[in-house]
């Protein structure tokens, strides 16, 4: 497995395929080829390659290699594949790949993943190279039948038709004939000017269902049999279960077993229904021991990342002598960001149904990692893995939550001690207290100006966990995470001198992972709060400050210009209200966003207006691309202003909406995007609001109070005098 | 035994009293539109209607129902105004992930049946207890105008 941060892969894949040739999983067909057809059998499936299924009549087939969370990917594949094939979004069905990481790996993660806003940028050519090489092959059958060239043959909504002779023939009809068809070498793609799919807002493909009740997510499943279960997990990490009232919760009516994980962190409830479950649980009256980490409180995990950091990590970035510029310079600057754990909470809580046999096992739920999932269940039966199988759903919400694998894992241990089919359905407060939460991080910047307030010196450390080293070891090379100092190793700026390292410091008793925006989220804020305070100090405007060191970075200014312009910056507002701006370049998009906000006398924060600019280059879907960002911005602002995970006593202390917030209707701002459209690479876009929120917010804030929040959550008294 | 009268169905309930309408529609009628998000009315995602009223079906004992009509996500779109809803749902693109949007449909639902053409203020008092962590509010609010308006 190989994983590399998001700025260098991005190249190196644009690289690589813009070189052209085919790419692995064309030559992988799904299943069998059509050639070996049954005398007097329906005809096979034409199934050139991993992602397309051809049947003889009826919808043709995508597969998509990610997943749906809610950020439109099934709509932005098969536009993708629609379009080399002349099809019509309504001739189509998309399924979720099953696990196969030879077939469905995400080059850009190396893993069948959905994360990291990788999709796009990973399928935009593989998809469309799938979708045309089954064209060339469905053309050329067709030609061949009528003895014609394939070039005198045309393709609109599925129907090949020659028009010397006025012939037709549909993709099915001349789908068991493709089968026979060379793979062609040599695969031309549409020139963007001749896109009628791409580019298009074309109508979301999972929309209707999810209006009317029918979509199907994984808490849905219901199974013949099925018992329906809810679980405690040790509230310290290492903890196990120390007392428990078998024969109390065996008196609730509908409780059927309880059942222990094989290391005693969690027990479960398994009865008719969720309602007999919770009784069955809350009777119990489990007691735990705590283990090893019973007194872990936020402040001492606060204190040992602040000891962490006092002593230089990795070299992330050396440019220049930053250090000796700072110390030469007129004005000198230092600061010390912090940044909360988080919890990811998807509206759909944790669950995972599960059906286990001596020799077999089948699961339905919604993952962004099929093969971990798989590999999940084969571990804790002892099941080969290719007797697992995968049923992905829709995913309520993710955000990095179910590209972990525990609740899958625990689901597994709990499941397999009984023979009926279980659906393990985690309540909202277990779902808070036992997440991967995004690494509190500790980060130490310092700057320099010069006498005519020029940027003469950089510096910052990142302390914090490494998912990457957990998540993905083979991505952490020689100390340093790569995600932990994106955008902080390569921020969009001209800067004479800088030094940027990592410091590798876990928490004790706390797991660690990939949450919304990732590397992005936590370093974005900080240096673009930290530029906003270098501008302040520099007494100069923060869009003009940032203009100076973008001269060579056209992208990003023009998403800064924008942004700024539509914005009205510079205009007058009342007194307590503020502007504030930042840019980014994360995902491989340029983004820019200013945030308009008042305070009130007793420190509320009203979040009034947010102008959003934006360059992902190349778009599939210009509605998916402002919705995206119009929620990623309401998550990031939410975040930023109420959420923190703390601990006492080795336990999480928030437990559920009400302690751990979600932006409602009432605080939510005017938003409006601005989309600069181009033919570059595209970027991803899923994260990019979120990452976008926090720094704008905070430089907002420091308009109108003049006072700086270098620590999140802000809405947390922090304005109060 | 408790006999529910469900989208114009009655049904006969093995059910305790106290259980909540949520588990009772999920669990033991199959109706799995009405979604489980907090368990303790904080979010709004398992909001249903009874006797045409929106309520937190997590928290509303099965036997407080009574004789009273619940409808659900399954049915409200043979309502006038839950067609409405779901049209301009559709029109305007709203649902992400769409784990919320039951709930959010139904209180939007009862929004336009109590006030046809609610402003943005009478929006944030009906939809400010149904939470979305794709955050869709925007699109919501858009979409209520937009129903209202047909």
């Amino acid at each position: 497995m190989s994983y590399e941060a998001p700025s260098r892969r991005l190249v190196l894949k644009a690289g690589l395929l813009a070189g052209g040739g085919l790419l692995l999983s064309l030559h992988l067909p799904r299943a069998a080829r059509a050639a070996e057809t049954p005398h007097g059998a329906e005809p096979a499936p034409f199934v050139p390659n991993a992602f397309i299924e051809v049947p003889p009549t009826g919808k043709i087939i995508f597969i998509s290699p990610h997943t749906e969370a809610g950020q439109g990917i099934y709509t932005s594949t098969a536009m993708l594949m629609a379009e080399e094939l002349y099809l019509g979004l309504d001739q189509i069905a998309i399924q979720p790949a099953p696990p196969d990481l030879a077939k469905y790996k995400d080059p850009l993660l190396g893993d069948q993943a959905t994360g990291g806003s990788a999709s796009t940028r990973a399928d935009w050519l593989r998809l469309r190279q799938a979708a045309a090489a089954a064209r060339i092959m469905l053309v050329g059958a067709a030609a061949a039948r009528w003895h014609v060239d394939p070039a005198a043959c045309q393709v609109a909504r599925g129907v090949i038709s020659h028009a010397g002779s006025g012939r037709t023939l549909t993709y099915g009809e001349v789908a068991g004939d493709a089968a026979g068809q060379k793979v062609p070498a040599h695969i031309p793609l549409k020139p963007a000017s001749q896109f009628t799919l791409i580019g298009t807002s074309a109508p979301r493909l999972d929309t209707p269902a999810k209006v009317n009740g029918t979509a199907q997510f994984g808490i849905d499943t219901i199974l013949p049999g099925m018992r329906i279960g809810t679980l405690a997990i040790t509230p310290v990490r290492g903890g196990t279960v120390a007392t428990m009232d078998i024969a109390a919760a065996h008196q609730v009516a509908g409780v059927h077993d309880i059942v222990v994980a094989p290391d005693k962190s969690a027990v479960a409830v398994f009865g008719d229904h969720m309602w007999a479950a919770k009784q069955g649980l809350a009777a119990l009256n489990i007691t735990w021991a705590p283990g090893p980490n019973g007194s872990v409180t936020t402040a001492a995990l606060i204190d040992a990342l602040d000891q962490a950091s006092q002593h230089q990590g990795v070299i992330a970035k050396h440019t220049g002598n930053a250090t000796g510029a700072i110390s030469a310079a007129a004005t000198k600057l230092d600061a010390v960001y912090q940044l909360p754990f988080l919890s990811h909470a998807p509206m759909e809580p944790l669950n995972c149904t599960l059906h286990i046999q001596p020799d077999q096992a089948e699961i339905w739920v919604g993952t962004q990692v099929p093969v971990r999932a798989q590999k999940a269940v084969a571990t804790a039966t002892g099941l080969p893995q290719d007797k697992v199988t995968v049923n992905n759903l829709y995913m309520g919400g993710a955000f990095g939550r179910r590209l972990d694998i525990d609740s899958i894992e625990i689901a597994a241990a709990l499941a397999k001690q009984v023979s009926y089919p279980v659906k393990l359905v985690w309540t909202r407060e277990e779902d808070t207290r036992h997440d991967y939460y995004r690494p509190y991080y500790y980060d130490r910047v310092s700057a320099g100006l010069d006498e005519h307030g020029k940027l003469v010196g950089w510096t910052h450390r990142v302390t914090g966990s490494s998912v990457m080293a957990r998540w993905a070891p083979a991505g952490f090379v020689n100390g340093l995470d790569p995600d932990a100092v994106e955008c902080a190793a390569n921020t969009p700026y001209d800067v004479p001198a800088e030094f940027v390292d990592y410091v590798r410091h876990e928490p004790q008793g706390v797991g660690t992972g990939w949450w919304r925006g990732v590397g992005p989220t936590h370093n974005v804020f900080v240096v673009e709060s930290f530029v906003d305070e270098i501008a302040s100090a520099a007494k100069r405007d923060p869009v003009e400050f940032r203009r100076s060191m973008l001269q060579h970075n056209p992208r990003a200014l023009a998403v800064l210009n924008l942004a700024a312009e539509k914005s009205g910056w510079g205009t007058p507002l009342p007194a307590g209200t503020g502007r504030g701006i930042e840019v980014q370049f994360a995902f491989g998009s340029y983004l820019s966003l200013v945030m308009e906000v008042s305070v009130t006398p007793q420190g509320e924060i009203v979040l009034k207006r947010a102008v959003v600019a934006v360059d992902c280059g190349s778009t599939i879907n210009p509605d998916t691309v402002q919705a995206q960002i119009q929620g990623g911005l309401i998550l990031g602002l939410g975040t930023a202003l109420y959420d923190e995970i703390t601990f006492a006593d080795g336990a999480v202390r928030q437990s559920n909406f009400h302690d751990y917030r979600t932006l409602r209707m009432n605080e939510t701002p005017v938003i409006e995007v601005y989309q600069i459209r181009n033919e570059e690479a595209p970027g991803g876009i899923g994260e990019t609001g979120t990452a976008a929120a926090a720094p704008a917010l905070a430089n907002a804030i420091f308009a109108a109070t003049g006072k700086r929040l270098r620590r999140m959550p802000f809405g947390a008294g922090q304005l109060v005098a | 035994m408790i006999t529910l009268l469900v989208n114009g169905q009655p049904h006969q309930v093995n059910a305790p009293t106290d259980m909540p309408l949520l588990w009772v529609l999920r669990d033991i009628l199959g109706m799995t539109g009405t979604k489980f998000g907090c368990g303790i009315a904080q979010c709004g995602a398992c909001t249903v209607h009874v006797g045409g009223e929106p309520v937190r079906s997590c928290l509303y004992p099965v036997g407080l129902i009574g004789d009273k009509p619940v409808t659900t996500i399954e049915a409200i779109g043979s309502t006038p105004n839950g067609h409405k809803v779901q049209q301009a749902w559709i029109d305007h693109e709203v649902p992400q992930c769409g784990y919320c949007q039951s709930g959010q449909i139904m209180s939007a639902t009862a929004l336009l049946n109590q006030i046809p053409a609610p402003t943005d203020a009478e929006i944030d008092a009906a939809m400010s207890g149904n939470l979305c962590r794709c955050g869709t509010y925007v699109r919501i609010r858009a979409a209520i105008h937009a129903a209202a308006a047909g």
